[in-house]
């Protein structure tokens, strides 16, 4: 079929109208003068002065920045070991066991997952705050840096491994020098995946934070449980802004790189 | 090497994510208490053998009982699996003419879509939810809009209601139905339905023979994966749904912060992994099944 | 072929074998891959392991390389036990069937890579590498990575690393199994000219048998597990041990019968009271089942009853042009169908033979080979 058919033309601008609609929304009445959320008065940007003067919001999300980056961090690396390790190793014991643990996190609902690391907290007598966050996300963001990670690893092509080890590389100097930099974009995707996670995550950190340790997730949901404000829908925007600019630059980034690499290749070809 | 690959992540799962578990479990066996922590017993090491023995002499399923007992919990869970079942259909009905779209759009438009579709993804779930307060509040948007083209006279209420609890989850988990439901039909040969048409299908019973067949394990796929998390879902009900909306992610939370009672919500929280078992290993099946097939 | 008189270690009862293999044997669970096999492979030699996919051609070579640990039996390099060494410490590299470049690193730092695990100084790598570079005519794309080669210079790349390290045993698994027909001719070559200039050992790993016998001093045929004969390309084809061998060499037409009397030649008694003649192969008693294995290019094609001891009459049934040659099926009167194969030394000199036309075929005593079956 070359042309789309009415069909699909009008479910797709549907579709995308109702993903894109409320957001859109939000963003325009972030601008709105009036303190009614739906009553347009006349553009300003006072409500972004507000939230950047709002030191509640602005340590918030200092912690919700600080606790991705680390747990996100954390979680890589030990994602990453995972899935190399499950890929690489043949029998062990407890093998199940622990792909059951790699996978259960990712289906497990947020409360259960929330509630349980909090009582471990409180019986192990460990204080509830940032630190207490960091190991509840790198927890549940581990399952899914080691979900990435395995999937470029299933087309990995082991005798590159191999070769290293032909040449003189221990089996650590062999994954460090070859195999890391190789499937480095997946880890960073990872990585990223990971710290997005953890950024937008309210309920394990609702059961995990401690007075001490507020993040951005459990502030705006106090006020937005008490209904609109325009503050918070300045505050969306900045987050929808910072979010929409990361993504597009990663897309566009490795959409360069897969199109250079086409074009090195066809050029190579015809130098035989 | 990879010993101490496996070894690492290993003991971090058994400690903050298999412990917890049985912390959980235990707790759901004790009794509710004013102190702290607020259950009873405790367990008493320090009193060796006969104090393990009490420790254990003392549990008992008494919360689960009362889970039983009290209708609230079995209808929450209930109506936590009804909203869940008719929210992944209304997710279907919703994700499918758009992955189908997506799926026969030019060539070069499907990054662009494709893109427009995980962008969401990546923003703050709590943001999209937020987002729907706005729209759906008596003096939201779409009360203004209805009665500015006359179809109603009086704002309905929408928010707090179970409608928007069902429209919550369709808009936040609509990129978990579309992106399978797309890998599938975009793996389709064009040239199938031609075939089709060819041995005399008309159009929609080509749909029915050819297409629909072909992308069922995607549609398995994204049911599964919107389905497992609405059950346990806290956000959308308490934000967008009313009162009278039980789900039971709710309940738990309420129960843990609001009652303080520990062992019954930790009760809850056993019974609803019990009931999310089948799904989940339903679902590793067939995830396993297409593996094996994509071979 | 490489039947020269200059290089025959393996007939001189003096020279010690570099690599020595014996008893080795690898199973995994219940398939044996390899078993109890026992070789020795001399310095310098270019020695081919031949055979059809799932042979335990690879395994062998793996186990060569050190990726896998022989169930039983033992491999000395050198005069050294390879047992319990891993790959990366032992002195032998390999040329992998996908080449197995790092994707990451530019031409130049492929080939360094080795050097720089041996932990040489800059200079020494630099020069090393420039060596390889020349050897393998690749110094104007060292700064290239690997996906902006041809599959022709790759091959070339994933030489020049494996042979950086100067290894006293270089192994090379299917090295031109990913190059075209045209490109696999040429490349074959440079490997001997590569391997003459530098007088390391080579072991290749095949399932080409065309590509086995145009480099190898030695081929070893196997076949499940065992090898099957072990000889210089000329005498596998011209002498082969077995009807396998007969059959994987090549184009044979195959003639079941019994043995009649064996000396230097064999009778076999192939159809009611006719008999054919070939050199007797190993281990042939009269009476017993065997076959006649005869070279279609060794036959003769004629109108009129030829004087040749070995003759057969038939008709054809195909005919097949392939430019320097024509082919010939002819089915015989006994039954058996045998193809000859007939050069055009002058232009459609030969093109009088026509479907469904009474022929003679014919061969000397020497040209045939007779098998136990």
């Amino acid at each position: 079929m070359k042309r789309l058919s009415t069909f699909n033309i009008v479910s797709l601008t549907l579709g995308f109208a109702f993903l894109y609609i409320p957001m859109i929304i939000l963003i325009v009445y972030s601008f709105n003068e009036s303190k009614l959320v739906t009553v347009w008065a006349g553009f300003s940007t006072k409500w972004y002065g507000e939230v950047i003067r709002n030191e509640a919001f602005l340590d918030a999300a200092w912690v919700t920045v600080r606790v991705a980056f680390f747990s996100a961090t954390i979680a890589t690396i030990l994602g990453t070991m995972a899935a190399y390790a499950m890929m690489r190793r043949g029998a062990f014991v407890g093998r199940t066991l622990f792909s059951g643990m790699i996978y259960a996190p990712l289906v497990m609902p947020e409360v259960i997952t929330g509630l349980s690391l909090l009582l471990l907290f409180i019986a192990i007598g460990l204080d509830r705050g940032i630190v207490t966050i960091i190991l509840a996300h790198t927890t549940f963001a581990m399952c899914y840096v080691s979900v990435v990670v395995s999937s470029r690893l299933v087309s990995f092509d082991e005798s590159l491994e191999e070769a290293a080890l032909d040449l003189g590389c221990t089996p650590f100097q062999a994954f460090t020098s070859v195999t890391l930099p190789i499937i480095a974009p997946a880890v960073i995707a990872g990585w990223l995946l990971a710290f997005t996670l953890s950024l937008d995550d309210l309920v394990i950190a609702s059961f995990t934070a401690g007075p001490s340790a507020t993040t951005l997730p459990i502030k705006i949901f106090s006020s937005v449980r008490l209904g609109v404000s325009p503050e918070i829908n300045a505050l969306s925007t900045i987050i929808i802004g910072i979010v929409t600019v990361g993504v597009l630059a990663a897309s566009v980034i490795s959409k360069k790189q897969i199109s250079r690499a086409a074009r090195d290749a066809a050029m190579a070809e015809r130098d035989d | 090497m990879l010993r101490a690959f496996t070894a690492i992540p290993y003991a971090w799962l058994v400690v903050l994510f298999l412990v917890p578990f049985a912390i959980v479990a235990k707790i759901s066996l004790s009794d509710y208490a004013i102190s702290i922590p607020p259950y009873t017993p405790t367990l008493d090491l320090a009193a060796g053998w006969e104090g393990v023995r009490a420790f254990f002499s003392e549990l008992d399923f008494e919360n689960f009982v009362f889970l039983t007992e009290d209708e609230l919990y079995w209808k929450a869970y209930l109506s936590s699996l009804q909203i869940a079942i008719l929210s992944t259909f209304l997710t279907l009905c919703v994700g499918f003419p758009i992955a189908y779209g997506m799926a026969r759009a030019p060539e070069e438009w499907r990054p662009a879509l494709m893109m427009l579709v995980i962008l969401p993804f990546w923003t703050s779930f709590l943001i999209r939810v937020y987002a729907w307060i706005g729209i759906l509040a008596n003096e939201g948007f779409l009360n203004q809009f209805l009665m500015w083209i006359g179809v109603i006279s009086e704002p309905l209420q929408m928010l707090n209601t179970n409608t928007a609890v069902y429209i919550g989850i369709v808009y936040t988990y609509l990129p978990f139905m579309i992106l399978p439901v797309y890998a599938s039909l975009e793996r389709m040969d064009p040239s199938l339905l031609e075939a089709a048409e060819d041995l005399g299908c008309s159009r929609m019973s080509a749909f029915w023979h050819v297409t629909w067949p072909l992308a069922r394990p995607g549609v398995i796929a994204g049911c599964f994966l919107v389905f497992i998390p609405a059950v346990g879902e806290f956000v959308i009900p308490s934000l967008l749904g009313g009162s009278g909306t039980l789900m039971i992610g709710k309940v738990l939370w309420e129960e843990f912060f609001n009652n303080r009672d520990w062992p019954v919500a930790s009760a809850v929280a056993i019974i609803l992994l019990l009931i999310l078992i089948v799904p989940i290993v339903l679902f590793q099946r067939h995830e396993a099944k297409e593996r094996e097939a994509g071979r | 072929m490489v039947d020269d008189k200059a290089f025959h270690p393996w007939d001189d009862p003096t020279a010690t074998p570099l690599i020595r293999i014996e008893h080795i044997s690898k199973r995994f669970g219940d398939f044996t891959a390899i078993d109890d096999i026992s070789l020795g492979i001399y310095p310098k030699e270019f020695f081919a392991l031949l055979g059809p996919s799932g042979c335990g051609k690879t395994t062998l070579m793996r186990m060569l390389a050190g990726f896998e640990t022989p169930s039983e039996g033992r491999i000395t390099i050198d005069g050294a036990d390879m047992a319990g060494v891993p790959p990366n410490k032992r002195a032998v590299n390999m040329m992998f069937q996908s080449y197995a470049l790092f994707p990451h690193l530019s031409v130049w730092d492929n080939i360094a890579f080795g050097l720089k695990r041996d932990r040489l100084d800059k200079d020494r790598v630099a020069a090393r590498v420039d060596e390889m570079l020349k050897l393998t005519q690749l110094g104007k794309l060292a700064r290239r990575k690997p996906h902006q080669l041809s599959g022709g210079q790759r091959q070339r790349v994933a030489l020049a690393r494996a042979m950086a390290k100067a290894p006293k045993l270089l192994l090379l698994d299917e090295p031109l199994g990913a190059l075209d027909k045209k490109l696999r001719q040429e490349t074959q070559f440079e490997l001997m000219d590569i391997q003459e200039k530098t007088g390391t050992t080579f072991v290749i790993v095949t399932h080409d048998q065309e590509e086995a016998m145009t480099v190898a001093s030695r081929v070893a045929v196997m076949n499940h597990g065992e090898l099957i004969q072990v000889d210089t390309p000329g005498r596998i084809y011209e002498a082969p041990s077995s009807i396998y061998v007969a059959d994987f060499i090549g184009d044979v037409n195959l003639i079941e019968g019994r043995v009649g009397a064996v000396g230097e030649l064999a009778e076999l008694n192939w159809a009611e009271g006719r008999s054919l003649k070939g050199q007797a192969g190993p281990s042939l008693e009269p009476g017993q089942a065997a076959t006649l294995a005869i070279r279609p290019e060794k036959i003769a094609i004629s109108r009129e009853e030829p004087e040749a001891g070995n003759r057969v009459k038939g008709r054809i049934v195909d005919i097949g042009y392939l430019g320097n040659l024509s082919t010939y099926h002819v089915k015989l009167d006994e039954g058996p169908m045998i193809k000859c194969e007939v050069g055009n030394r002058s232009r459609l000199a030969r093109r009088d033979f026509t479907w469904e036309d009474e022929v003679w075929l014919s061969w000397t005593d020497t040209a045939g080979l007779v098998l136990s079956s």
